[in-house]
């Protein structure tokens, strides 16, 4: 049962991270990587929210919008990869901004989905 | 999907490489009786057979992350080992598929979607462990958390190079791609 739900989550998280980044990407004429930027982001501040509302939520809804789909619909190895490639292509400033802003406002996403998911 | 083409070729992968990100065509003719029709309706049918490449990979990936997950439980408060090793373990295999699928194999419509942006995306999550440091400072473990968002970018940094040489090596390319690439 909880193999099915994590098979279903993921099904959708990675073609939605597909969607969505090719939508942003396309919408930016820039080296940086606003695509897995925004991804990553969506889906902090929803398994923020769900870590927060844990309690009071059917495990296999956790599972499902958790470890399914917001693990798919984020990715750290697409991160790491852009940021290398930043860095190879010498555009140092994107790189070092990509890190900080996926970083920092992914733990601000993840702290603001928490909070809210208490909360509720 | 399996539809033969006049020149013999299946699925109509004659006719690579295809821009991946182009814009799809309205029509959605049938292609059974008009010959024209083949040049439109089986993109759109490529696009989706694309997601449908992306899903099952995804799905997988996913599947793989649980499944090391509870392999290797960590108590709240500790350093979390799983996603650690997923993440850094994940950036080393797109490392090492991105320099194949771009400098090495010939072009292939499903290889990226399936192992790099499928598998790969689904195996690693940004989510969790984004999660996992804000529970660790929710604990109270803030060296443990600086500790942990540390460790996996360099290691994750690292392991993207890692793979990339390696593949570069194995594929007979030069170890850099330009010559100013090597500040890490």
């Amino acid at each position: 049962m909880t193999v099915l739900l994590v098979l279903l989550g993921g099904a959708v998280g990675a073609p939605s991270r597909y969607l969505i980044d090719r939508y942003v990407q396309r919408r930016r004429q820039s080296v940086f990587p606003w695509g897995t930027l925004t991804v990553n982001l969506i889906g902090c501040l929803i398994l923020g929210l769900l870590a927060g509302a844990a309690h009071d939520l059917a495990k296999p809804i956790v599972t499902l919008a958790g470890t399914g789909f917001c693990g798919a619909l984020t990715t750290f190895s697409t991160f790491g990869f852009e940021t290398a490639r930043l860095l190879e292509d010498g555009s140092y400033r994107e790189a070092g901004l990509n890190v900080l802003a996926g970083v920092g406002l992914g733990l601000l996403a993840a702290t603001a989905g928490f909070a809210i998911g208490v909360s509720v | 999907m399996t539809s033969r083409f006049p020149d013999g070729s299946v699925g109509g992968r004659a006719d690579l490489p295809i821009d991946p990100d182009a814009d799809l065509g309205d029509e959605d003719t049938d292609a059974q009786d008009d010959v024209f029709a083949l040049r439109t309706s089986p993109r759109r049918r490529r696009e989706w057979s694309v997601l449908a490449t992306i899903s099952l990979g995804g799905s997988l990936g996913s599947l793989a992350r649980y499944l090391i997950s509870v392999a290797v439980p960590v108590a709240p408060g500790r350093f979390p080992w799983a996603t650690f090793l997923i993440n850094v373990s994940g950036c080393w295999a797109l490392g090492l598929l991105m320099v194949f699928v771009l400098d090495v194999w010939p072009p292939n419509r499903y290889v990226r979607p399936f192992f790099g942006v499928g598998f790969l995306g689904g195996y690693t999550t940004f989510s969790t462990f984004a999660v996992e440091t804000r529970n660790l400072a929710g604990h109270g473990a803030w060296l443990l958390a600086g500790g942990y968002v540390l460790a996996s970018l360099v290691g994750g940094l690292a392991a993207v190079w890692c793979g990339m040489i390696v593949a570069r090596l194995v594929g007979g390319l030069p170890v850099r791609r330009n010559l100013e690439g090597g500040r890490a």
